[in-house]
């Protein structure tokens, strides 16, 4: 935020400073190929982006949250409740989804809603506000379904996190989750990063005394940064559950990785500084270090320590290159 | 303190699925055993399986007689995967069929040992029980827990998962986790070409009735001469199954899937179909959804169980105990069938939710199906 402010001489030898979540990104795809040739062919790389699209649409909703300074660890049961409500509405009706899906973006804007109001007006910590939130959300969608799926997501629900449009030139097939991926991106992307509102949310994450000092409206701003956070967090599990299908705990463990994706792209825990782009990047390394380790063949125990090291590794560089970047 | 907390929590994730130190899991007697009980002849009616047992012996429980109305408490180890919430409806059921039985107790532990062996105190301070029925959490943790209703003189019935004590009146379970790898092994052994690949799906290591399906199924590939392409742990999840799948599919052929549960049989079988590749033999289990999707692909599935009848089968026991009847003991083994090509018409019911598992014995309950959240 306050690095354009201050006039620096260029320096020529220096490279030009790239986010290391693109270098981890690349490292780990072209470790893929070597190791994998067919992961270089449409089926592969597609499946890969196709798998990889709910946590990244997720991670860049959740990053409106952190930058601006909170926490949500509400989204992974928004996710299991779409899934969950959505298959228990649907009763294999193919039509359904018209209706169903506005219906959860309702239900997710409303958490959201009364997340970032106990956050901002009650002043609770968003850690806990949202901690209780997820608790909560788990357990309606536990009686909802008591405990078990009552019914089937019908295939046009499952359209956008299952389908490919076939035969197109070049890059053969086209998933619907990689359109969605690109398109919520973009928008997200312009949200953060090319409004006011986008604007306002660094400020608030930034220092919050400050900006509302400069008149930023800081609760509506914080409620906003929830309501997109849940919105995400449907559109993800509308996905996810496209892919995958029914399951009782479907979004559990995803706040976190949403988190962790952030953080890997470089977003700071204590909010102000974020990037959509680079978080998503964060999400695509996540999923390539996991895809990674499974072709390595690894034993399980082996990877899970592997993978935790590659993660503290990937996040002690971002954050020791800021520093030395004086940021 | 946000930045520790949450580190701390991210770490806690990525190492969540910890390593525990096996017990003998790979017992050849034990393997034999389950093997002959598969096909064996159970006595009782042959149209209730819940009734069946293997073997003549019998269990004496005169001591135990009581008059009507009983109190009777059950232990349950939880109610959190679809075959508990299946089996749990069984039982509840059962309960309704005997008027004798005047109240109903259950405490559930959620998963936890600790809380269950709490619970099982309580239950024997609060003194009300007549007959003690505990499905386990873990064998080694509970048994102390058993012992002790035991001396308190209370029957006790044990079912699932067992404990080490043979205080216990009757020990209800089906054959066993061995007999469930051996079904699915055999069934890809008879459809796989010497030489062809398998890949071994598992939920999560360390728990004894899914060690026993794997080490059973292991052995059976490595004496015919399959490959064993990889173990991998799915946690139960879908999303993790299919890209386990489309991983190694990427990297060759698979002859077929073996699952040690089925609960993401159809995650499994998805990803083949969405590649556009032959569906090869895939292993599941009895619920419905890969029941009705192993009928709609017509491909090489089998469905060995493990039968949520028990829980019906436990109730049935204590009521007896408490009559002062024989009860086969002390352990009363169930049969264990599988779901092949031949009955699977007769086990799918598109009416029933897509984790019903159809082998619930509980087709002939008066309020079957809507207890079970099916609908007429």
């Amino acid at each position: 935020m306050s690095a354009q402010s201050l006039p620096q001489a260029p320096t020529q030898r220096r490279l030009p400073r790239i986010n290391p979540v693109y270098v981890l990104v690349a490292a780990l795809i072209i470790a893929i190929v070597v190791m994998n040739p067919a992961f270089g062919e449409p089926t592969g790389y597609m499946n890969y982006l196709k798998r990889v699209a709910a946590l990244a649409i997720l991670s860049a909703g959740a990053l409106y949250v952190i930058v601006s300074g909170g926490f949500d660890l509400s989204v992974g049961s928004i996710m299991t409740l779409t899934v969950i409500g959505s298959s228990m509405l649907a009763s294999n009706d193919p039509n359904s989804t018209y209706w169903i899906i506005p219906l959860m973006l309702g239900i997710g804007a409303v958490v959201g809603l009364i997340n970032g109001l106990v956050v901002s007006y009650l002043k609770v910590p968003s850690l806990i506000a949202t901690l209780g939130m997820m608790i909560s959300l788990n357990g309606v969608a536990f009686m909802w379904s008591g405990g078990a799926p009552r019914g089937y997501l019908p295939d046009t629900f499952r359209f956008f996190g299952r389908y490919n449009i076939t035969d197109i030139p070049l890059i053969t097939l086209l998933p619907i989750a990689v359109i969605c991926l690109v398109g919520f991106g973009l928008l997200l992307w312009w949200g953060m990063h090319r409004t006011n509102f986008g604007r306002m949310l660094h400020a608030v994450g930034d220092n919050p005394q400050a900006a509302r000092l400069a008149g930023v409206p800081v609760e509506r701003v914080r409620i906003s940064a929830f309501v997109v956070s849940a919105l995400t967090a449907v559109l993800a599990g509308v996905i996810l559950g496209g892919r995958a299908g029914v399951s009782v705990d479907i979004g559990s463990g995803f706040e976190l990785q949403a988190i962790t994706a952030a953080v890997i792209g470089g977003a700071q825990l204590l909010g102000g500084r974020g990037s959509v782009p680079a978080t998503i990047a964060g999400a695509l390394a996540l999923e390539a270090i996991f895809t990674l380790l499974n072709l390595l063949g690894l034993a399980q125990p082996v990877r899970l320590v592997v993978q935790g090291l590659i993660l503290i590794g990937a996040v002690a560089l971002a954050t020791y290159q800021r520093k030395r970047a004086g940021q | 303190m946000k930045t520790v907390l949450v580190a701390a929590a991210v770490f806690g994730m990525l190492t969540g699925a910890a390593f525990s130190q096996a017990p003998n899991f790979d017992d050849p007697e034990e393997f034999a055993k389950q093997r002959e009980q598969l096909t064996a002849t159970f006595n009782g009616p042959a149209d209730q399986m819940y009734l069946q047992y293997a073997g003549d012996a019998m269990v004496d429980t005169a001591a135990f007689k009581k008059e009507a109305p009983w109190t009777v408490c059950f232990s349950n180890a939880g109610v959190n995967n679809p075959w508990r919430v299946v089996g749990y409806t069984n039982m509840t059921e059962e309960v309704k069929l005997h008027p004798e039985i005047g109240t109903f107790t259950h405490v559930d532990a959620e998963g936890s040992d600790d809380k269950q062996i709490a619970d099982i105190d309580d239950l024997l301070a609060g003194g009300n029980c007549d007959a003690l029925i505990v499905s386990p959490n873990s064998t080694a943790a509970l048994t102390p827990a058993v012992e002790k209703a035991c001396a308190a003189g209370l029957p006790v019935i044990v079912f699932d998962r067992g404990v080490t004590t043979d205080c216990p009146v009757t020990f209800v379970h089906p054959v066993g986790g061995y007999g469930f790898g051996i079904q699915a092994a055999e069934h890809i052994i008879a459809n796989v070409p010497a030489g062809g690949k398998v890949l071994m799906l598992r939920i999560l290591p360390g728990v004894d009735v899914l060690e026993t399906r794997a080490s059973g199924a292991r052995n059976m590939f490595k004496e015919v001469g399959l490959e064993v392409l990889g173990e991998e742990f799915t946690d139960g999840d879908n999303a993790k199954t299919k890209s386990i799948v489309e991983d190694y599919l990427q990297r060759g052929t698979i002859d077929a899937v073996w699952m040690d549960a089925g609960a993401t049989a159809v995650a499994a079988v998805e990803a083949f179909e969405d590649q556009g590749v032959d569906i090869p033999v895939v292993t599941g289990e009895d619920q419905q959804d890969y029941l009705q999707k192993w009928r709609d692909l017509g491909f090489k599935g089998i469905a060995p169980t493990y039968p949520s009848y028990q829980w019906r089968t436990a109730i049935i026991a204590a009521v007896q105990t408490l009559k002062g009847e024989q009860v086969p003991g002390p352990e009363w083994v169930l049969p264990q069938p599988a779901i092949t090509q031949d009955v699977l018409d007769q086990y799918i019911n598109e009416k029933m939710p897509p984790l019903h598992y159809a082998m619930c014995g509980c087709e002939d309950m008066p309020t079957y199906p809507n207890a079970w959240g099916g609908t007429e």
